[in-house]
Parts: structure tokens; sequence; C-alpha cells
């Protein structure tokens, strides 16, 4: 973990609430599909953990949601400004997990940080299939990003706006290997479709690097804080609750 | 640098400077961003007698001067504490440390303190008398004089090390609860713990925290907590370790200035995890600044 300034390089709208920083600086240790970082925001007391979505070179790229005051500031931040990190953090997709076609299945922001991980399972000889779930055609993002990586992409929109209509787990088949990361009930209902899999489990953070024990949830193999243990977790790992 | 120098109870500490409990785990997390032997010591992270998850989440909230916490005491128990997080912490910080502990009846704050009296890196043991996240116990305890004399009186009967009381803001008059502690023979105070508060997620008109209620910790309570230990500090004679919103080498000197011998940084560490190494380099500049010799020298002179 370093405390590393970056500058900012683009903070666009991508999509409704959706909004893409591309940062300049030292991206040591944060070349791994998964790992989070987190952000210093002026006027915010705590920083916010959020995930990285593409690595490349000097650059890193995240895409983030308005969800509250941090994020609304966030994405005010004019380009050209610096941007305090703290990480890398948290331990990121296993990519090494032996299965040649497994399914990568996201959805809303839960999304970002699949683009990283299909690049890096494709870059190991790995072929996943993709599924990307959206509320609406206004939220839809990263299609063509994902699409110019893997042949194999479906859409849908909760109110079929756009794609095909409905939810992700209703297009499932019963799968061998999965990762995933989105809202916690949509991940509850693939973790029942999938004989094993990663997930990427979200959760209000103090630090974001395992001192505060303000993100620790039980787990088959005792507490384990979602920073520094997780925020990805193995199917076999996760208690899920309702 | 002796100039930095203070004196709590028996212990000679290089500096005041003490991460609090709950905000530094048991060191693992900052060795290898810090030599953290420059600490002047460590609080542990509360240890209670049996393993303890805590709330369920959320346990964390936010506002502008700071955030809450509603962890409640989550740790691996007594026997993993001793047996595993002390010995390794003992590995990696060559310096007594303040063994932070809270029990759910006075039997229990019995055996804990028992216990810690026998780790030889314990260097006083801080009761947490305190602690606002829990449902039996912990608070409750801190905010009943009576009480505060049964706990303080039961641990003290039972070992030779330091025992330093840590006190609750969530009370009408803290000076009368640090008096009681004195009396029954307290080596010294800790104080503040949290403020018990709350925020609203106003959309879904709930609590953010599951547990509804949790301990407010942060700049915001700075002010309230420096004037605390300067009550405190006028009506006892033991020292006091004082804590709340503590963020730079100018809030520790202030904290000094109102009564304190040493000082405890807690959420800071949350946001910035180098603050306790950037304050010990700060404080000399601050000191030459201010024309001060030795920071001991400012201990309650306001």
């Amino acid at each position: 973990m370093r405390k590393d300034k970056f500058a900012i390089i683009e903070n666009e709208k991508i999509a409704n609430d959706i909004y893409k920083m591309v940062l300049v600086g030292n991206t040591l240790g944060y070349d791994k599909p998964g790992i989070f970082a987190e952000i210093s925001i002026d006027l915010c007391y705590l920083n916010r953990p959020i995930s990285m979505s593409w690595v490349e070179g000097d650059e890193l790229t995240l895409v983030y949601k308005i969800v509250g005051k941090g994020t609304k500031l966030m994405s005010e931040i004019k380009t050209g400004n610096e941007i305090t990190l703290l990480g890398p953090l948290g331990s990121g997709y296993n990519i090494e997990a032996g299965y040649k076609r497994p399914l990568v299945i996201g959805g809303g922001i839960g999304i970002p940080p699949l683009l990283y991980l299909t690049k890096k399972l494709i870059e190991n000889g790995i072929k996943p299939k993709v599924i990307l779930g959206f509320n609406d055609a206004k939220e839809v993002f990263y299609e063509k990003d994902f699409k110019n990586l893997c042949a194999d992409v479906q859409i849908l929109t909760l109110n079929g706006t756009y794609g095909n209509k409905g939810l992700v787990t209703d297009i499932l088949e019963f799968e061998e290997y999965i990762y995933s990361c989105g809202p916690l009930p949509m991940l509850k209902a693939i973790s029942n479709k999938c004989k094993h899999g990663q997930f990427s489990l979200e959760a209000r953070m103090g630090c974001g690097f395992g001192a505060c024990m303000g993100c620790s949830i039980e787990t088959v193999n005792g507490p384990k804080r979602v920073c520094k243990e997780g925020p990805i977790f193995d199917k076999e790992e996760i208690i899920w609750k309702d | 640098m002796e100039r930095l120098n203070v004196n709590i109870s028996h212990l000679k500490l290089d500096n005041p400077i003490i991460p609090a409990s709950g905000t530094f785990g048991y060191g693992k997390e900052f060795e290898d961003l810090y030599d953290i032997n420059i600490l002047g010591s460590i609080s542990i992270k509360g240890t209670t007698l049996h393993e303890r998850y805590g709330n369920e989440l959320p346990r964390i909230a936010e506002f502008n001067g700071g955030m809450l916490n509603s962890v409640g005491l989550q740790n691996p128990g007594l026997k993993k504490v001793v047996d595993e997080e002390l010995t390794y912490l003992n590995k990696i910080f060559k310096k007594p440390v303040l063994a932070n502990v809270s029990g759910f009846s006075i039997d229990e704050y019995v055996k804990l303190v028992k216990a810690m009296d026998k780790v030889e890196s314990v260097g006083i043991i801080e009761v947490n008398i305190s602690c606002p996240n829990v449902h039996q116990g912990g608070m409750a305890f801190g905010t009943d004089a009576k009480e505060v004399v049964r706990i303080t009186k039961a641990v003290k009967d039972v070992t030779r090390k330091p025992v330093f009381i840590k006190l609750t803001p969530n009370v009408t008059d803290i000076v009368e609860i640090a008096k009681a502690c004195e009396a029954e023979g307290a080596d010294g105070i800790s104080m503040i713990n949290t403020l018990l508060g709350m925020r609203i997620d106003i959309k879904k008109r709930k609590p953010i925290l599951d547990n509804i209620y949790g301990g407010i910790s942060g700049p915001a309570i700075f002010p309230l907590a420096l004037r605390m230990v300067n009550q405190v500090s006028k009506e006892v004679n033991i020292p006091i370790i004082g804590m709340g919103g503590i963020s730079s080498s100018e809030d520790v000197i202030e904290m000094m200035m109102a009564g304190a011998s040493a000082v405890q940084i807690g959420a800071a560490n949350l946001v910035n995890p180098w603050i306790c190494k950037e304050i010990i380099e700060d404080l000399p500049n601050k000191l030459d600044e201010l024309g001060i010799d030795n920071i001991k020298d400012i201990v309650g002179v306001v």
C-alpha cells in the first residue's frame, strides 16, 4: 500500500450517473483485476473505495456511479487536477482457477472491474463468455469495450429498453465456473446457478486496508475483511445473508 | 529525541504518540508502511474474554467532521490475543503496549486483567468501560459511578501493572467518574471514547448503521475531548492519556496543554495510515516554532 498522487486526464460521464476517470501516475501493483484504491476526496472525511476497471502503462481507469456525496464531488473534479490514492488494496480475482470457458457476469456498477478481468483471462488463453445486466438503456456502458475483447457478450436491461429484457439470471444456465461482481441480490441468485466461482463483495468501509474491522463479514472460514482478504471471495467461502 | 519523552505511571515513552485501540489492529497492517518502533506505544484492539464477531454490517457511516462506527468489539478472544496477536506484536514492536480489555461482567474484567498481568510486553492495562457498541456491559458500566468503583477496585486487586480506565464522554459529569477511578486506585485515565450518534439514509428512511447507533470519532469531537481532559486534569492527580479527533502535531500540543500526559490517535489512522509517523516527525518543528524545549513541560499548562 502506498499513497500516490495521480493526475486526472479524464473525468467524463459515460452513462446515467456513471463516470469514467482516467489517472496517470505510479500504477505499480494495480495490474491485477479486482484490485481497488481508497480515493481521497476534498470535503469528505473518509476515503472512497473504487475498483480499477482498466490498467495500462501509467494509466488507471476508474468507472464509478454517483451514489452519494463523495462520488458526486468526485464527478465534479476537473481534469488537470491531482488526486491521492491509497492502494493497491484488496486481493483481486484469481485468473488461474483452471477453467477454460468461465462465465463473466455482472450488473450495473459491478461491471467495471470485470472489463479488466476479461482482458486478463483472454491474455491467459481463457475464453470467457460475458453477460452484463443494466436497469435501463440510459445506464448501459462498456458494451463496445467488452465486444472489442470478446466475441460472446450478451446485454440485458431490466425494462427491455436495450438488449434482451430481464435479469442476468433469467438467461443464466447452470455454469461450471463464474466470475461475478454486482449488487448483492444478483450475486446471491448467481451463486445458486454455478458450481464454483469468485464473487466481488461490497461493503461500507472505514479504512480499506484492514485496520478498523468496519467491513468484516462472517465466512465459512471465520470472519474476513472485505477490504483485505476480499473483496473477491470464492463461492464456497461466502455465507449469504438475507 | 529526548525532548519528546513523556512519562506515564512508571513508563517512560519515547514520545506521547499512541495509536488508539481499534484503529491499529495489532500492528500488522502498519508494519510494512513504516517502522512502527518509532511510536510511543500501541493500544491494541479491544480484547474480550471470548471471541466476538461484533455487529452486523453496515458498521461505518460518515459525516462532515468525522465518522461513526458500530464494529462492536470484534476480536478473536483473550486466549488468541495473548497466544498469537500479542506474541507477534512483541516481535515487531519492541516497547511495552497498552492492553485494552472489555468485559461484560466484573468477573470477566478480572479474568482479562489477570491474564494481561502475566504478559510481559503489556506495560499498561487499559480497561475499557465505555464501548458504545455493545448491548450489555460496555458503556453501561462507564456511565454508572458505582459500577466504575466496583470494576476499578476489582481489577486493581489482581494486577501490579498500571491500570488506566478508559472513560466514555456520554455522561453528565465525567469529572465525577474520573474521581471515582482515582479514589479506587486507578493509575490513570484514558479519555475520551467515542460519542454515541447516528446517521439516517433519507431515501430509505432507515439508519445507515445496522446497529442504529454508533460511536462518533474524528475532528468534530476534538474540542469536546479537549474540554473534558481539561476539566478532569484539574480535579485528579493521576495521568491522563488524551484522545478524541487528534489529527495533527498542533492537536497533540493542544491536548497536552489541556492536561494530557500522552495522546492517542484514532480515526486519523484510518484515513491516513502514516499519520502517527508524520506527527512524530513534525512535533520537533512545532516545538521549535513555539519555543518549547521539552514536550512534557507543556502538560496541563492551560
